[in-house]
């Protein structure tokens, strides 16, 4: 009596009463399409993410002033001082020590939003200081027209880089008219004059990520990072910056160098401090946290695998009970105390894994919607099907042994006689 | 080849031993059936057949007493080795057929066999051939819920013979059907008995029936008399 004789008469049992059978495995079924779907979206979810940061630079770090203080709800800059600032000899000093590493600093400084006016015509926009290596460092591409040079920086004059966005609505989508034209900027109390010298491509991103209408949407106004701070009149210096290191360079590690690096300007400096942050272990902390998440809602959805597994048991001890007499009769014949355990753990198991497949194909389906949603559908990961197959062998094994074992144990006399 | 089959001496069976209740059935049983014999054992409801049955069967085991069957002491043996006995000494032919429902005429005479272990092919053929032999060859892949009383019963039989057993233990075979079909069955009982030689020991309550075998051994109360 060999394992394909025993998956033979599991398969005539069960097709025997489709609908009993059906209804048992729908506990799995919900069981292991909810695991699978969640874990599916979950790590759908987290490549997006990955996705969508890493467009902005993996490379990229961070580098920001913080209130030195052991208290971490306390470290908002507050009445910070001009002398305090990261000034532009640090960055310079920073640029040539590290020269091979590093790919661009990009600076930036706000100016405030408002809207771009004329006629009955208009924008809004935020008006955003920049240097020539931001749009590189921050993966913006330009459609037409170029990007600051050092004379627009130096001299702070008012040019701009708009986006293709404010070109549809200030210049009918026509850039190669917007190019060169003056464009009129009402920000607070001011009206400011800029000349458009290029257009970059605006992208929708996770970071910009807005409901307003096509019409009203607010983009991005560049001008030089020395016009926005004179626009502002705020200090000469940054309170942070981005530093794009080259592929090569361990941005971790590279990220501690600065730190330090810039730290020795802040030594005797009793209130601030650098602290840096790369792009990557933030990404990896992200990860991290996503995937929690997503166990943590499998393990809640493992619970009505729990719930389908107890059914499992339920239906195969009523079946155990309804089949007594052959039970019995199968005894009689010669099937050993072995062979009828197996006969009910093998049913109980097969039972057990049609569901988890159809609960698979289910959940797959779940995951690939939830995640189209979201972005591009994900299929379900091999490491969760591995788990989905092995969990509902389990619980048919777990859960169809008590009542095998039931089987197994009836007298065979008592088994012939009962009615 | 040893000619007596069931060899039984001082056979007790006790229930509910060492309980207050404690309950004799079986008060001392002596028996011997020779190889080929046909023999019926008569009793009213409750003189002990059933269970002498259930002994001679290898489904009980004996409070007292000493049982061998063939060339195996039956006392002696372990549950494992007891299926292995039914399997392959003993073919049942119970009053109800107890085919196994949901399982075609031809699976349910393979059972045995394949409880035997033997292959796929092996058990086919000869379920087949055990098939024509109780004329049912034309009903193989019929479920028990679409057969008679007499098909199934001769399909029981057909199922009983599988592993060519020593013995054809038949607790009263023809209670559930007609007078016309039972008497086709016990026909059948007969031809395996002349024809093939095989051992029956017949369970009934009719003396008509018990008349046509060789031997009747009449209970009583947990005893054999005369």
């Amino acid at each position: 009596m060999n394992i394909t004789e025993n998956i033979r008469m599991a398969w005539e049992g069960l097709k025997a009463n489709k609908m009993r059978a059906l209804l048992t495995m729908l506990g799995i079924i919900i069981g292991i399409a909810s695991v699978i779907g969640i874990l599916t979206i979950g790590s759908g979810l987290s490549s997006s993410v990955t996705g969508a940061m890493g467009s902005l630079g993996v490379s990229n770090i961070t580098v920001s002033l913080q209130r030195k203080s052991n208290d971490i709800g306390n470290r908002r800059l507050g009445n910070i001082t001009e002398d305090d600032l990261i000034t532009n000899e640090m960055i310079e000093a920073l640029s040539a020590r590290y020269d091979e590493a590093i790919a661009g600093i990009s600076l930036s400084q706000n100016a405030g939003g408002g809207q771009a006016k004329d006629g009955h015509r208009y924008a809004n926009i935020s008006l955003t200081g920049i240097n020539a290596e931001y749009l590189f460092v921050n993966g913006i591409n330009m459609a037409r027209g170029r990007n600051f040079i050092d004379r627009d920086i130096l001299r702070g004059r008012n040019v701009a880089i708009v986006s293709d966005r404010l070109v549809n609505n200030m210049f009918g989508g026509d850039t190669n008219k917007a190019l060169g034209e003056e464009i009129v900027v009402y920000v607070g109390n001011e009206i400011l004059v800029f000349i458009i010298v290029g257009v970059y491509e605006y992208e929708m991103s996770i970071y910009n990520m807005s409901n307003a209408s096509e019409r009203d949407l607010n983009t991005s106004l560049f001008i030089p990072v020395t016009t926005a701070k004179k626009i502002a009149n705020a200090f000469d210096g940054y309170t942070s910056f981005t530093v794009s290191a080259e592929n090569a360079v361990d941005s971790i590690a590279f990220a501690h160098q600065i730190q330090s690096f810039l730290n020795r300007y802040y030594v005797n400096n009793d209130n601030f401090e650098v602290q840096t942050m790369s792009m990557e272990s933030m990404l990896e902390s992200l990860n991290t946290m996503l995937n929690t998440v997503s166990i943590g809602l499998s393990v809640i959805a493992g619970i009505s695998l729990l719930v389908g597994g107890i059914g499992v048991m339920n239906i195969m001890l009523v079946s155990v009970t309804e089949r007594t007499r052959e039970i019995g009769t199968r005894k009689a014949l010669g099937a050993t105390n072995g062979n009828i355990r197996v006969q009910f753990v093998v049913e109980s198991m097969i039972v057990c894994l049609i569901g988890g497949f159809i609960g698979m194909l289910l959940g797959g389906a779940l995951g690939y919607a939830g995640t189209s949603l979201i972005d591009t559908g994900a299929y379900p990961t091999f490491g969760s099907i591995v788990i989905a197959v092995g969990f509902s062998l389990g619980i048919g094994l777990f859960f169809g042994y008590y009542p095998a074992n039931k089987a197994a144990k009836l007298d065979p006399i008592e088994a012939l006689r009962y009615e | 080849m040893n000619d007596i089959i069931i060899n039984m001496t001082g056979i007790i069976k006790r229930f509910y031993v060492g309980e207050p209740n404690e309950l004799e059935i079986l008060h001392g049983i002596d028996m011997v059936v020779k190889r080929g014999e046909f023999i019926s054992i008569v009793g009213a409801s409750g003189s002990g057949k059933s269970t002498l049955m259930n002994i001679i069967g290898a489904l009980d085991r004996a409070t007292e007493g000493s049982y061998t069957l063939e060339d195996t002491v039956i006392e002696k043996a372990r549950d494992a080795e007891l299926s292995a006995i039914r399997n392959q000494k003993i073919g049942f032919v119970f009053q109800n057929f107890n085919l196994v429902p949901r399982t075609n005429a031809i699976k349910n005479v393979e059972l045995p066999m394949m409880y035997g272990g033997m292959s796929q092919r092996d058990r086919n053929r000869r379920a087949c051939e055990l098939m024509d032999m109780v004329e049912m060859g034309d009903r193989l892949y019929h479920q028990p819920n679409e057969l008679s009383g007499g098909q199934k019963q001769r399909v029981a039989i057909a199922r009983a013979m599988a592993n060519d057993p020593a013995i054809i233990l038949a607790d009263e075979p023809t209670g559930a059907l007609d007078s016309k079909t039972g008497r086709l069955v016990m026909d059948l009982f007969h031809t395996l008995n002349k024809e093939q030689g095989k051992t029956i020991v017949l369970i009934t309550h009719s003396k008509e029936l018990a008349s046509e075998t060789g031997r009747i051994l009449t209970m009583s109360d947990g005893v054999f008399v005369l």
